[in-house]
């Protein structure tokens, strides 16, 4: 047997080929990304980037309404985005597979919130599964996909960051030799949900929810590991693997599909145990269902509901065992920070000096937020920072609405943001929008969007008019600027939050990290000391580049990562920022 | 065959995962169990930056128990100091003796740490602090620092030098093979 090592990423990127999937979609998120970047090397799955996790849900859906199995991938709070179709799309039931995979962040490696999506599951009556390891995500993938066509529902697929970017071996299966041909099939009693037919559909799903409880009941993927036969642990997805570092001697129920739990191998189990703990990642999902069963258990009295679980943290709350103290004494702390030649960088500045109250939006420009850019006053969601905006305007005096600005990306714009835009133009806010057009979603590791003028694929294709669809909707004054040039940044920015209307200012510069749109060669800066007088008016930009020297009270430029933007050379009153000629 | 846990620390832009790409599979081709974690996402902005890497029979966590860290595998002196704790009171070192100024002390508001070699070593008798980037410039490529430092670690670790060669092959662009050969190559010469 040939093992590679693959990520929970790449397993379900490989299981969704295996199971002959025609279809896969996505938008961006971490810890989720990967699993489309990496659909992109199995050509026989037509595999894109959606605007947003709702588009993609649809897009899933209507595949799967076409006969082909389907996978549509998110972020743990893109799932709020796609839940009104994943609601009803639990009563229309499937016709292909179609599988949704959550990724949830606990611990807020990269996200605005800690949400556990195992809710969704229940919420929406949908079966969920949850892997444990890399193997587990390609074979789970491929058990989602037959499950929902066997039982007629979509499927979740959760992972957690843990299994998305952990590595683990893997043995690779095939792809099955004939996939169905998908063709048009009415069915409207099933696919037409007006009340009618969705009043009938719904006792189906709760017919399926017992139908799927007492199957799993006898399925290996709900499993018992036989330890000394002590103390029971019900567990599942990454909780478990630091079980057998914690308990190795205990007895494990395993469980792989998190809903609907298995109640009849979880009372027999549960009998067996004076002890029986539960032991899950954010909240009591197990817990509170096996509580409700009259079954008693330690859980979320003793493990933390907030924060990741690691083997050290559930060693400490279950038996009080030390864990080590971080080393902070006097080491600085090393946040992340936008990169060299980020072309976000001059408009924070700009939006700081200018005391604007910024509301903010979710990308790397989020990082606006650190100092000593420090120009981010509100950050919720993806698209918040539009409609923010127009509701704190409502309610300031004319002098004060004068400060506002919501700040936001091109892929976030087009991701939700556009809607806050056209309730700006169509009820009149006199807000300032600043759109900073890089033409990627770059957070996320540099993802394609409708601003690139190419899909995931790399293949060319239109490319939005912002300019144009910010007119569209009705904005009248649309200036376009590019954000190297810091005095015209200064002089738009002032001008637009000093117009008692409605204005956008789109800032157009490629992200420096994608190679395509940065052929143009530029040479790295140095400064020169002569001219240096110390006064530290380039460091306002916290450029990575830019270091302060502390025993020449002079600032320095490090060549090897200064991408020669110039941004600095127009902060600098005295022309010390000279060009390294090549 | 007690499972052996690498934690790999540094910088956002230094090769680190790709160090731990070429450490994990040099563990399969060896025949073990392996397990790799890191956190991406703001990897490539600057921040600090750890992999996971744990090898052996069976491996369960992939993530590191605290505290039984055996060797730690760094590419920045200030890095390495801040995960001292996650160390084996018999743990081992590799570091790079590489400063990156973190934003504070780019600011000047902060200064970078002093004597953080002297203080490794008086912690952990068995520090390996390697002049990695001056290494690298002598092999004439900066960006092989990471290859250099698995030279380095490669001395410390019971695997085959043929598994290390191959796994580079595999994981090195082509046209950058030549040089990381030569940087590993220099870095097992660091004892």
């Amino acid at each position: 047997m040939n093992k590679v090592l693959l990520s929970g990423n790449e397993a379900i990127a490989r299981g969704t080929y295996e199971a002959g999937a025609l279809v896969a979609c996505a938008y961006p998120g971490t810890p989720s990304t990967e699993i489309l970047e990496n659909m992109v090397q199995y050509k026989e799955v037509d595999s894109s980037w959606a605007p947003n996790e709702k588009v993609a849900l649809e897009v899933g859906i209507g595949a799967c309404f076409g006969g082909a199995r389907a996978l549509v991938t998110m972020k743990h709070v893109g799932v709020n985005v796609a839940a009104d179709p994943l609601f009803t799309l639990t009563y229309t039931g499937v016709r292909g597979g179609l599988v949704l995979v959550t990724a949830d962040d606990p611990e807020l490696h990269s996200s605005q919130n800690e949400q556990d999506n195992r809710n969704y599951a229940k919420f929406a009556k949908v079966p969920m599964f949850e892997p444990a390891d890399s193997q587990e995500a390609l074979d789970y993938t491929k058990l989602s996909f037959e499950v929902s066509e066997q039982f007629d529902t979509p499927v979740l697929l959760r992972s957690t960051t843990r299994i998305s970017h952990s590595k683990s071996a893997v043995v690779l299966g095939e792809r099955p030799q004939q996939i169905p041909t998908p063709s048009l099939k009415r069915d409207p009693a099933k696919l037409v949900m007006l009340p009618g037919n969705a009043r009938r559909r719904h006792y189906d799903v709760e017919e399926r929810v017992l139908r799927l409880e007492e199957w799993s009941c006898d399925q290996p993927f709900n499993r018992i590991e036989k330890g000394k036969g002590e103390v029971g642990v019900i567990t599942s997805g990454v909780s478990y693997q630091y079980v057998k570092e914690v308990l190795p001697d205990a007895d494990v129920l395993k469980l792989g599909m998190v809903y609907p739990l298995p109640k009849r191998l979880i009372r027999d189990f549960a009998a067996n145990y004076k002890t029986l703990y539960v032991v899950e990642e954010l909240d009591p999902f197990i817990e509170e269902q096996v509580r409700a069963m009259g079954i008693d258990v330690i859980g979320k009295d003793k493990l933390p509901i907030c924060g990741e679980l690691t083997p050290g943290r559930v060693a400490k709350a279950l038996f009080g065992s030390d864990l080590p103290a971080e080393n902070t004494a006097d080491l600085p702390q090393r946040p992340p920070n936008m990169c060299p030649g980020c072309p976000h960088r001059g408009v924070f500045m700009e939006l700081n000096r200018a005391k604007a109250y910024v509301t903010g939006d979710i990308g790397c420009y989020t990082l606006g937020f650190m100092p000593p850019l420090s120009a981010m006053d509100t950050c919720v969601c993806m698209g918040a920072s539009i409609g923010n905006a127009t509701g704190i305007s409502k309610v300031l005096s004319a002098e004060e609405q004068r400060k506002v600005v919501a700040v936001i990306g091109d892929s976030t714009f087009l991701h939700t943001g556009i809607n806050g835009l056209m309730d700006m133009a169509y009820n009149k806010s006199t807000a300032t929008v600043i759109i900073l057009d890089n033409r990627i979603t770059a957070m996320t590791g540099r993802q394609e969007n409708p601003t690139s003028g190419f899909t995931l694929a790399d293949q060319p294709t239109y490319r939005v008019d912002m300019e144009q669809l910010c007119k569209a909707v009705g904005v009248e004054h649309v200036k376009v600027i590019d954000p190297y040039d810091i005095a015209l940044t200064r002089k738009t920015v002032r001008e637009e939050m000093a117009r008692a209307e409605l204005s956008v200012i789109i800032t157009t510069r490629p992200c420096m990290l994608v190679p395509r749109d940065n052929l143009e060669r530029r040479n790295p800066l140095y400064v020169d000391h002569e001219l240096c007088t110390g006064c530290k008016a380039c460091l306002r930009l916290g450029c990575p580049a830019i270091t302060w020297d502390e025993q020449s009270k002079k600032s320095n430029v490090d060549k090897i990562i200064c991408v020669g933007c110039k941004v600095c050379k127009q902060t600098c009153g005295f022309d010390a920022f000279q060009e390294i000629e090549a | 065959m007690n499972t052996t846990n690498i934690l790999l620390a540094g910088v956002g832009g230094q090769g680190i995962l790709l160090a731990s790409e070429v450490l994990s599979e040099v563990c399969l081709m060896a025949g073990l169990d392996v397990k790799k974690n890191e956190i991406h996402g703001m990897s490539q902005r600057g921040g600090s930056v750890v992999s996971h890497v744990r090898f052996g029979e069976k491996v369960y966590s992939s993530i590191i128990p605290e505290g039984e860290v055996d060797i730690l595998f760094s590419f920045e002196l200030l890095e390495t100091c801040r995960y001292l704790p996650l160390l084996r009171k018999d743990g081992r070192i590799v570091a790079s003796n590489w400063k990156i100024a973190p934003p504070s002390v780019a600011l000047g508001k902060q200064a970078y740490p002093a004597e953080l070699t002297e203080k490794i070593r008086s912690q952990f008798a068995n520090t390996t602090i390697v002049e990695g980037l001056d290494i690298a410039l002598e092999v004439g490529n900066a960006k092989t620092v990471n290859t250099v430092l698995l030279g380095a670690l490669s001395n410390m670790l019971d695997f085959d030098h043929a598994l290390w060669l191959t796994a580079l092959e595999r994981m090195v662009p082509p046209k950058l093979l030549e040089i990381n050969l030569k940087a590993f190559a220099a870095g097992r010469e660091v004892k």
